[in-house]
């Protein structure tokens, strides 16, 4: 697999001719940054566009990756909505990126990753079946079961309870240790323990803010990681303000 | 429950026919009362059997056919932008063209025979099933789409793991409209010309005044349409099912 390459984003995005928002900032190869910022400001949107996928609008602007070649083709997207086929079990859900390739299916890193997410037993299920957290977190073993160098999560752990999270959040950091993160989230608390970089969104442009000095992934206790919550939830409420 | 209620509403049926009979005092041979149909169905069971068999064969022969075409044309048009801007205007138009003005011209092509009846049933059949499979195929949720193409997924394989399965329960209401559809195509195809079949015998009776089997043959058919009826809509039951991932 390829290294990781850093991603610069620059441009604006319209709806309707009306800017939605005027964005530029830069994702570190190797490194995880979060996205925060009220909703409806574009946080998916910029998803969207990095992916290369239709969007309800117009962007003007660049993407650009440091290594030169083009970001479809490296990326692996967990969206919004878990995304799970109906049709199919979890296990199979888990590969399907490899039926719908082509490839022969890995059942083995499937199955660990299954265990590791904590569905070893329901993976013979459908999606219809589970809660909605267990969905969510099928749908992130099948994010991370794709294995690329660039990973775009949207929302992964908002269904969790918060105990399984704070254990997903570790789980990823393991798994996507090198590759180049964007996670968006409404959860400081989240951001302070995960992010090597934080970014805020409004509608008057992306602010990068301090991340804490400790490496990622903190302990939730850390001093640091509580620091870094408390002052960015205070930034979020006065932006809400 | 459901079968008491069945039986029941045929108790009903037979009553106000009955009554019917009765307050109207309609000769036998304009309307025969529910008992001398029961008689004449009992007498030519054999006749009735052996044409019901005719007509039976027709039909699944044209529910076959005409499903295997319209989802292979379904499949065609969303394989096929170019297939589909072209193809698509052309199935409307036709679909503009009666049916039942070809059957003549059916019965002279394809002869007196099952043949020119199961072209009609699947004629009559392959718009509906062609249109719906293909609606299902296309108005499936953007997410799976965008997904399958980060995922890198090929155009085949996406129609065969994600378009397909998302579409059965479009299918099966299309097959659920054909179980209605292919049983007047097949006898209106034995109306206009044929030796053999339900509609023959409709018919024959009707000419020879026998309005009381002319009767019988209406009431087998019509069992027929609703047993047909309710086994494809088990099948589309199963589909939906399948799709939605939810046992039975
Ligand atoms: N397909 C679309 N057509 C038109 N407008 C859209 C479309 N999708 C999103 N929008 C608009 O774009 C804006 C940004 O949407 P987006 O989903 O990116 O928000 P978000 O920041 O992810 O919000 P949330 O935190 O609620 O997920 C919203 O105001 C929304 O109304
Ligand atoms: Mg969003």
């Amino acid at each position: 697999m390829s290294p990781s390459p850093e991603i610069m984003f620059k441009g604006c995005f319209f709806i309707e001719n009306k800017q939605l928002f005027d964005a530029s900032f830069v994702m570190p190869a190797g490194q995880w940054t979060c996205l925060l910022g009220p909703s409806g400001v574009g946080k998916s949107t910029i998803l969207r566009l990095l992916l290369g996928l239709k969007t309800g609008g117009h962007f003007k602007g660049e993407i650009s990756t440091s290594d030169g070649q083009s970001i479809a083709g490296q990326i692996s997207y967990m969206a919004q909505s878990d995304l799970l086929l109906p049709w199919l079990s979890v296990v199979e859900n888990l590969m399907v990126g490899a039926s719908l390739r082509g490839d022969t299916h890995d059942e083995e890193r499937a199955m660990m990753l299954l265990d590791r997410v904590g569905l070893s037993d329901h993976g013979h299920k459908k999606p219809a079946a589970l809660s909605g957290g267990m969905r969510q977190r099928a749908a992130l073993a099948r994010t991370l079961m794709e294995d690329r160098p660039i990973v775009l999560l949207d929302e992964p752990f908002s269904a969790l309870d918060a105990g399984t999270r704070a254990d997903m959040q570790e789980l990823s950091a393991e798994l996507l240790t090198g590759k180049t993160v964007l996670l968006v989230t409404h959860d400081p608390a989240e951001a302070s323990r995960v992010a090597d970089q934080i970014l805020v969104m409004n509608k008057t442009g992306m602010v990068v803010w301090p991340a804490p000095e400790l490496p990622a992934i903190r302990a939730v206790d850390a001093p640091e990681t509580l620091l870094c919550q408390s002052k960015l939830l205070a930034h979020l409420r006065a932006l809400a303000a | 429950m459901r079968k008491l209620d069945l039986l029941f509403a045929i108790l009903l049926m037979l009553c106000i026919w009955q009554a019917l009979v009765l307050i109207t005092g309609a000769p036998h041979f304009i309307l025969p009362s529910p008992w001398r149909v029961a008689k004449s169905a009992y007498f030519n069971r054999v006749l009735i059997g052996e044409n019901a068999l005719v007509t039976i064969t027709e039909i699944l022969l044209g529910l076959l056919l005409g499903t295997l075409f319209g989802v292979a044309t379904a499949l065609q048009l969303t394989l096929s932008k170019t297939a589909e801007r072209l193809m698509l205007p052309i199935l409307v138009f036709t679909q503009a063209v009666p049916v039942f003005a070809l059957a003549p011209l059916l019965t002279l092509w394809f002869g007196y025979g099952m043949g020119s009846k199961v072209v009609m049933a699947v004629l009559i059949i392959y718009f509906p099933v062609t249109s719906a499979f293909h609606d299902g195929l296309t108005r499936i949720d953007r997410g799976y789409l965008d997904l399958a193409k980060t995922m890198g997924g090929r155009q085949l394989q996406i129609l065969r793991h994600i378009r397909i399965p998302a579409a059965l329960p479009a299918l099966g209401s299309g097959l659920k409209l054909a179980a209605v559809y292919a049983p007047i195509g097949a006898v209106i195809g034995e109306w206009v010309g044929a030796s053999k079949g339900l509609g023959y015998l409709m018919l024959l009776a009707n000419g020879r005044v026998k309005t009381d089997l002319m009767f019988a043959c209406l009431i087998t058919l019509a069992c027929l349409t609703v047993i047909l009826h309710s086994l494809v809509g088990m099948l589309a039951k199963r589909l939906s099912n399948y799709a939605e991932g939810v046992e039975r």
